[in-house]
């Protein structure tokens, strides 16, 4: 499954953390952040919560970089 | 500029000033007041600009991601404090217009971002915000996710279309310029299928939808738009590697030249000197953000895609984008790329009578026939063909002509099997159809020098000339191929499943160097994967298709084209580029698109790596202070950012 989220951050290198660090979370398959269109696109693995593990993304990406935020 | 810039501004204004103050102010009374007086002064300017890195440096340490430019910046910072302090110097403004500055290129990347983002998303501005519902005679503001299809929706002039519909009522003129790219309103009256996303020029209509938004041309487009740069290409997926590297290894390097130089000249038993290596190693830090990369090569690529977009060419994602530009080789279909696909009469020659009176009897005769051929003469008549003086039909108009077609005319129609018929027109006896016919009613004919499917008509047992029905081919493909040979294409191909005549005749028209004809939908599938065998491994396939039937030939080449394939899903499904007009001109425009954005991305990468292992070489050496570091690493990031947004402008490549 594929769900698309807006997300708020300044810097592209910011976003290329954000990326990584979702991409590391369990649950996720794969996560693409677009900088430009200030978006997450993240597909989960099967019979995942995607709520559930999104706040999961959160957490891992506000570690990396203080100052981001996913809408949920 | 946003609340948060603007707090960022006033930050660094103050700052600058207290800075500049402070150093006046340290000329005329140095010695009257205390150094550590002055530390807590200088503390100040250095705070107002800087608390936020250092607080971000140490929530990054608590997260252990320590390498990070925020942890960079605040180590070089107070590094240079530190020294000043050890040596005793008193310089603290160095600490402070390193942060200032940095805080500087932060705003401006910011700004700048903001600015740009804003301007391309603007181009994309065709989402509708509510569609007029039509309800026990009144008009009702709905969203238009929530409208069914077959709903009857109205739109006023100046409003948008906000779902693919068919044209109940009215006529109007349709902007379909944010869509396409031409600036040419479009006429649209009952019975027309039109896209949402338009815009409704001039007067009412009544529409019934015939798809849910979601899957209407505009939500589509937009979902193309905005996932676009999510597919990165090669050197942007270089960068963020590079970046991902680069950091450490310079940090190390820094790490290495505080260190090692020191220990080497105690062992040679001379001073160590540490104060200088450990400046020289502060300055590898502030050189060491990447941040003039990282920003400007996927800025580029969106401002590119952008940019194309406006010109009404879809580019699915950056890699194509990187793709497009090397391409060489282009192979076209024909019917209904290079061709509109449709077939028309457009000739009438060796007429013995007036053309127009010819072509009324021949649209009469074949009046109850429903073969494409028979079609095509009934629509010449009907939209009121007029042929010039050698033959050749003149534009048609695009008014009624208020023509129809009288069956009371027409008697004792005999269709002869296959190739044509007999009948009676005006009390004339009219036999139309292929040379065949002709042979068999022992009428000497003249056969057509010209391409196409020739029908002869004999009036009351004479030879009256003959229609040459056939495809034309665009008006701009002539051109189109010309301006692709100017963008650097080496070899262009076309397939088609036409017999070998046709395939010949247009490509000769128009200057295409090859042609395989005769292919069956799976054959060109086969002749694209041959013409992929032979080309180089750097060089790009491209190929172009109208979409609706070549989506398996459009899926293997290494960047497919679909033109003119709003409303058609497969073809904007398999295809990587799609051009929302059908004028082949827009090929090589795309490719130059591609070709500009890529020198941009190439120029930046150049640029911000050139630079910055100079500095690294000069800071290294001890040539280069914390100062040259950070008006480098700043003004390359702004310059790469400006040179990012001029992918955008696409007006001087048409």
């Amino acid at each position: 499954m594929k769900k698309s989220y807006k997300i708020e951050v300044d810097c592209a290198n910011c976003a290329n953390k954000m990326e990584v660090a979702a991409k590391k979370t369990p649950g996720v398959k794969d996560a693409t952040v677009n900088f430009m269109a200030l978006k997450m696109n993240v597909e989960f693995e099967e019979g995942v919560d995607p709520k559930a593990v999104m706040q999961d993304v959160r957490k891992n990406c506000k570690k990396v970089e203080d100052d981001c935020e996913i809408e949920l | 500029m946003t609340k948060k810039q603007k707090k960022m501004l006033l930050r660094i204004l103050m700052a600058a000033a207290l800075m500049l103050v402070l150093y006046f102010a340290r000329k005329a009374f140095g010695q009257q007041v205390r150094e550590p007086v002055w530390l807590c002064l200088y503390l100040i300017p250095y705070l107002t600009v800087g608390y936020d890195i250092l607080l971000k440096a140490g929530k990054g340490i608590k997260n252990r991601q320590v390498f990070d430019e925020n942890f960079l910046m605040a180590v070089a910072t107070i590094g240079a404090i530190a020294i000043a302090l050890m040596e005793n110097s008193g310089d603290y403004t160095e600490a402070i217009a390193v942060m200032l500055f940095y805080q500087v290129g932060e705003l401006f990347q910011s700004y700048a971002v903001g600015k740009s983002r804003k301007s391309i998303s603007a181009l994309m501005d065709i989402r509708p915000d509510y569609a007029n519902v039509e309800a026990d005679g009144e008009l009702k503001k709905v969203d238009p996710d929530e409208v069914e299809i077959g709903t009857v929706i109205v739109v006023k002039p100046g409003e948008k279309i906000p779902i693919d519909s068919v044209v109940l009522e009215g006529v109007s003129a349709l902007d379909t310029s944010a869509l396409t790219g031409e600036s040419i309103p479009k006429e649209v009256r009952p019975g027309d299928e039109i896209i949402s996303g338009c815009i409704n020029l001039s007067g009412l209509l009544r529409l019934r939808t015939i798809k849910e938004f979601g899957e209407s041309t505009v939500s589509k487009i937009l979902d193309m738009v905005e996932n676009a740069t999510s597919r990165k290409a090669r050197s942007e997926a270089f960068i963020s590697r590079f970046a991902r590297v680069y950091t450490p290894v310079v940090c190390c390097s820094a790490l290495a030249l505080a260190i090692l130089p020191p220990l080497f000249f105690l062992l040679l038993g001379q001073a160590p000197d540490w104060g200088d290596w450990i400046y020289r190693a502060l300055t590898f830090l502030v050189i060491s953000c990447p941040c003039a990369l990282v920003i400007s090569i996927p800025l580029s690529f969106f401002a590119g895609i952008g940019g194309a977009s406006r010109e009404g060419v879809l580019v699915k994602g950056s890699n194509y984008l990187e793709a497009l530009s090397k391409t060489q080789m282009v192979a076209f279909d024909k019917t209904g790329t290079m061709t509109l696909g449709v077939f028309e009469v457009n000739g009438m020659h060796h007429s013995s009578m007036d053309n127009e009176r010819l072509l009324e009897l021949a649209a009469h005769a074949e009046s109850f026939s429903t073969h494409p051929i028979a079609r095509s003469i009934q629509k010449a008549y009907l939209e009121g063909a007029v042929f010039r003086d050698d033959g050749e039909s003149a534009e048609r108009k695009a008014e009624p002509s208020g023509r129809k077609l009288d069956k009371a005319r027409v008697s004792q129609v005999r269709e002869i099997g296959g190739n044509g018929l007999v009948a009676r027109v005006d009390g004339l006896q009219l036999a139309i159809g292929n040379a065949r016919l002709m042979e068999s009613l022992g009428i000497s004919y003249v056969d057509c020098r010209q391409v196409g499917t020739v029908v002869h008509i004999a009036v009351d047992g004479a030879y009256a000339g003959h229609l040459l029905i056939s495809d034309r081919i665009k008006p701009t493909a002539k051109e189109a191929i010309r301006a692709l040979r100017a963008a650097g294409v080496k070899r262009t191909v076309m397939l088609t499943g036409d017999a070998d005549g046709v395939g010949r005749a247009v490509a000769e028209e128009i200057g295409i160097d090859e042609v395989r004809a005769g292919l069956l939908p799976g054959e060109k599938v086969t002749a694209v994967e041959e013409l992929l065998a032979k080309k180089t491994e750097r060089s790009v396939l491209l190929f172009v298709g109208d979409g609706i039937n070549d989506a398996p030939v459009l899926t293997r080449a290494d960047v497919g084209i679909a033109m003119g394939a709003l409303g058609s899903d497969a073809a904007i499904e398999a295809a990587d580029v799609v051009l929302m007009d059908d004028d082949p001109k827009k090929i090589a425009l795309a490719i130059r698109i591609a070709r500009k954005c890529m020198r941009i991305v190439h120029e930046n990468i150049g640029l911000a790596i050139g630079v910055k292992l100079v500095c690294l070489a000069l800071g290294a050496a001890g040539l280069a202070n914390m100062w040259l570091a950070i008006f480098a690493d700043v003004g390359v990031m702004v310059l790469a950012v400006l040179n990012a947004i001029r992918a955008l402008f696409t007006k001087n490549l048409r």
